[in-house]
């Protein structure tokens, strides 16, 4: 890389069950003045913009057109990424090392209380000549992958279930999450079944929320904000959307993705190099999954690393100390938003009661859920 | 550098006989995509307001504008805004259109009559100012940009809220 | 000037068609074909994907780029999505060059697909719901009303009658004879225009471009690589995009700020000070006969209210001073709108090669621009490119 790119700024609204008190602008728009805020920027000093949203979540199409007023965009360059928040932060580091953008505001939002009806919402992303006219209720895909994946790598229900457990209890402790609990294991594992092998409580409840944040470049970052925080590597990749054809086991976009993160951040051993996780765990095996195929532990071992506490909030990886999807509520496009705002507050030092001791570099990753084999992952560094 | 022959093989241009004699097999999907989008502070005044038979708009005291539909933030000075200003149910047509299909692009049927939507700079907000809604009572051809109008409410007992609250807007 | 260079090295594009039997994914498929054969490329050498489609109503699948990354190339490839409404096809390319141009790739397979037939009863419906759901849509708004509008006080403000206006109509069909993707090229009069059906006074049926099913392709490479691939590199020397408060009715709607705002940003990339001498050949977006003139007097190509009087005269033609839509643009090739603004991108990468065969501008063009626009009419996307 040509020259470094940090994250000098992040403002969000915390995450929650419902907002009936704001529109998706006047939600946005908190989001926005905090990050400009944090970032000591106004929008004027601002050169590009990126927002974050898909026309069925949001319930209009062209839903870019809405996106620029309460950001500040008004005549100022702003496209839309329909996809997961770090893709668009990855297209904001372009954007900077262009050369054509010196700061630059990324947003993402999810005001999923106001979709009605979410399982035809998110059925309509499956194939419809082959997929969608079996009409089943989308979460089948993650059960199909789910079955596949305890069936390779011998991972099992309780192991899952210990997922849940620690992210919920995990949530409690972040003043963000939406969705945190006091869960016991029996407690996952009596919940009903909703797609064998996923049971209710092994997917994760919707929120509303939004997160902002601004990027500069290397050179005016530390006036900007005394701990920037680098991206030291980005990478998205996207697998086939096909059903029939896929990789049920693991996650290859991840795998994919992680790489070239890696291979830009210069870490060869990301296991002894980075020093937490947030990962997408919007179904509870998905945090598993994952782990192994960021490759910070090898196939089949994510199950044990779980029960034998090293993922938990003082063990030696801590994995979702936000709660992840789980504890804090599925964002849809913001989902990666909030991961990158806990590996940001982290490293800031900035996480009160949850903080981790001595972190410098953190690792966020996303995926944008059924029935997608898309994923990205962002390493970032406080030095 | 066009290769004019692939061009023209590249796609198989179909009928709309073709899809209703079955010549091709076809899918029918219709989805249930319902929304229901919170207001907020600022449209849910403004909602309000039309269901108690009036047009509220708010200022900004940065750059003085009296703005329709009202928000909560000035998007131009960036900084909330000031005071709810209730403006007036008249206006002045910036411009309109004499509309012979409907939203289907489906032909009007005769009798019927065209519609006539207009953009309306309100008066008491900013010159500018201008909502989107329908003109009634004038034979649509008559209509002239810069035509003074008023809007005709729906009775109290049925306006809901909405902005259909307003049936229409009449000359003056 | 301080970028790192990205120059356009090859380009495909399908036929377009009111309705096609192929699926997305076929018709991405074989935009992206011919773009790789163009230039001898195969999918191995691109590095990363970057595609445009319009609104996921027309296709009928949320998560439309996700559906079609298999169809344009993007299997096990960093592939990102981009989406500004209308202006996409044009916003797809900036998109591709902020990824070489950053460094991180090498080369970049830009794909613009849209298949808008899959939407019944008419794709038309699907733009219902773009406008504002609590203050608009009650209305039952249509997508022709803001054209009509936004025409209406541009006709009003500077007294532009409808007969100057149609004469783009004319031009631009003739033109699209020439176009081998052409949906509806025809040679037409102004009387023609001005006698087809009101849609919605002041528009006729024929000030309307249609609607359309095809997808296009453009293969994005470095400096190093493109010298080895073509000895005709065209470089993108200026992008520039800008979008428009969504408070559509408190705008200025005689004059496309936007568009201004967004060539600025372009011209002041390319260091280009006289658009109207240095711009050799122009592809502003054209969906109906107005916008064409709009867009000239946006993009600082003549003055305010100005532009009817250029294309009366004969400036605009294929072999006038300032050839404008020499492709035959929407209004002659056809509208599947992400497609229709790679297509013009693809138009002057031609022209500027010289390659467009009967459509080629005289004068051995070395710079054009193509412009795209969307959304409430609020978006101006702009590319400058260069021999």
């Amino acid at each position: 890389m040509r020259k470094r790119v940090a994250i000098v700024g992040v403002g969000t609204t915390g995450f929650r069950p419902t907002s009936p008190d704001v529109s998706y602008r006047e939600l946005t728009h908190e989001a926005a003045v905090r990050a400009y805020m944090d970032a000591g920027v106004e929008p004027k000093d601002i050169d590009g913009f990126v927002a974050t949203s898909e026309d069925f979540l949001e319930g209009y199409s062209i839903s870019d057109e809405y996106c620029n007023d309460q950001l500040g965009a008004v005549l100022k360059p702003i496209s839309t990424v329909p996809g997961d928040f770090i893709q668009s932060l990855a297209q904001g580091v372009m954007m900077i090392l262009s050369g054509v953008c010196r700061i630059v505001a990324v947003q993402c939002m999810s005001k999923a209380s106001n979709m009605l009806t979410i399982p035809h919402m998110v059925g309509f992303a499956l194939d419809p000549i082959y997929n969608r006219p079996l009409g089943l209720h989308p979460d089948f895909v993650a059960g199909m992958e789910m079955n596949r994946f305890l069936f390779e790598t011998g991972t099992t229900l309780e192991q899952c279930a210990a997922v849940v457990v620690k992210n919920k209890r995990n949530a409690l402790l972040n003043p963000f999450a939406a969705h945190g609990a006091l869960l016991e294991l029996d407690d996952v594992m009596s919940s009903e079944w909703i797609s064998y092998p996923l049971r209710r409580l092994d997917v994760a409840p919707t929120a509303d929320g939004a997160v902002v944040m601004v990027l500069a470049a290397e050179d005016i970052a530390k006036s900007l904000n005394d701990m920037p925080i680098w991206i030291r590597g980005i990478g998205w990749c996207s697998d086939t959307p096909s059903l029939e054809t896929r990789d049920w086991g693991s996650a290859v976009y991840t795998r994919l993705a992680a790489e070239m993160a890696y291979k830009m951040a210069g870490i060869r051993s990301p296991r002894s190099e980075i020093d937490f996780v947030e990962l997408s765990d919007e179904y509870s095996y998905k945090e598993l999954q994952h782990l192994e195929d960021l490759k910070l532990c090898g196939p089949g071992e994510a199950g044990y690393l779980t029960e034998s506490g090293a993922t938990e909030m003082d063990g030696e990886l801590p994995v979702n100390v936000s709660g992840g999807c789980l504890g804090v509520g599925h964002l849809f496009e913001a989902n990666g938003g909030q991961k990158v705002l806990e590996v940001v507050l982290q490293l800031r030092g900035e996480k009160g009661k949850a903080q981790l001791p001595d972190v410098r570099t953190g690792l966020a990753h996303s995926w944008r859920g059924v029935p997608t084999t898309t994923g990205a992952v962002v390493i970032l560094s406080n030095d | 550098m066009l290769d004019e022959t692939r061009i023209k093989a590249s796609v198989t241009a179909l009928s709309e006989t073709d899809m209703r004699d079955g010549k091709v097999l076809t899918i029918k999907w219709k989805p249930k995509l319902y929304y229901a989008w919170d207001n907020g502070i600022a449209i849910g005044r403004y909602l309000q307001e039309l269901k108690n038979g009036r047009i509220i708009a708010k200022k900004c005291n940065g750059c003085r504008r009296i703005m329709l539909p009202p928000r909560m933030f000035c998007e131009l000075c960036w900084r909330p805004t000031d005071e709810w200003v209730y403006v007036q149910d008249t206006g002045t047509i910036n411009t309109f259109v004499v509309s012979h299909v409907d939203w289907k692009a489906s032909r009007i049927p005769p009798g019927q009559r065209y519609y006539t939507p207009a953009v309306i700079e309100i008066d008491g907000a900013s010159k500018g100012m201008g909502i989107l809604h329908m003109i009634d009572e004038i034979e649509p051809y008559e209509i002239k940009i810069g035509m003074k109008v008023k809007a005709v409410w729906k009775p109290p007992e049925e306006r809901i809220g909405a902005i259909t609250d307003i049936k229409y807007f009449k000359p003056l | 000037m301080g970028f790192r260079r990205v120059a356009i090295v090859g380009a495909g594009i399908t036929k377009f068609v009111r309705r096609a039997q192929e699926t997305p994914k076929e018709l991405a498929f074989e935009a992206v074909r011919m773009a790789l054969d163009s230039c001898e490329m195969t999918i191995k050498d691109i590095d990363c994907v970057v595609l445009g489609t319009a609104p996921d109503a027309f296709d009928g699948v949320h998560m439309n780029g996700e559906y079609l990354i298999d169809g344009a190339g993007g299997f096990r490839k960093p592939y990102m999505r981009n989406f500004v409404g209308g202006g996409t096809g044009v916003f797809a390319p900036i998109q591709g060059w902020y990824h070489v141009a950053s460094g991180m790739f090498d080369t970049c397979l830009v794909v613009a697909e849209e298949k808008m037939s899959s939407c019944h009863p008419h794709p038309a419906g699907a733009f219902l719901t773009i406008f504002d759901h609590t203050t608009e849509q009650p209305l039952y708004p249509t997508l022709i009303w803001i054209f009509a509008l936004e025409m209406h006080r541009y006709m009003t403000t500077y007294g532009i009658s409808k007969r100057d206006i149609a004469l783009v109509a004319v031009k631009n069909k003739k033109n699209a004879l020439d176009h081998p993707s052409s949906q509806v090229a025809e040679e037409i009069t102004v009387d023609d225009v001005l006698k087809s059906e009101v849609m919605a006074y002041p528009v006729n049926r024929l000030d309307i471009s249609p609607t359309s099913d095809g997808a296009a392709a453009i293969v994005l490479a470095a400096e190093h690589v493109a010298n080895r691939v073509t000895d005709k590199p065209v470089w993108i020397d200026g992008v520039g995009y800008s979008l428009d408060t969504a408070y559509w009715c408190t705008r200025d709607l005689a004059y496309p700020d936007y568009v201004e705002k967004a060539a600025r940003m372009a011209y002041e990339m390319a260091g280009i000070r006289e658009p109207r001498k240095e711009i050799h050949v122009a592809e502003p977006y054209d969906p109906f006969t107005y916008k064409e003139l709009h867009h000239m007097e946006g993009l600082l190509l003549c003055g305010k209210g100005e532009a009817p009087q250029l294309l009366v005269d004969g400036v605009t033609q294929r072999d006038g001073d300032l050839p404008i839509c020499p492709s035959g643009g929407l209004l002659g090739v056809g509208n599947p709108i992400a497609a229709a603004g790679l297509m013009k991108i693809i138009e002057i990468f031609l022209q500027l090669r010289e390659e467009a065969g009967k459509r080629q501008v005289p004068g051995k063009p070395t710079c054009g621009l193509a412009q795209a626009w969307g959304d409430l009419m609020q978006v101006g996307t702009v590319v400058v490119m260069r021999r």
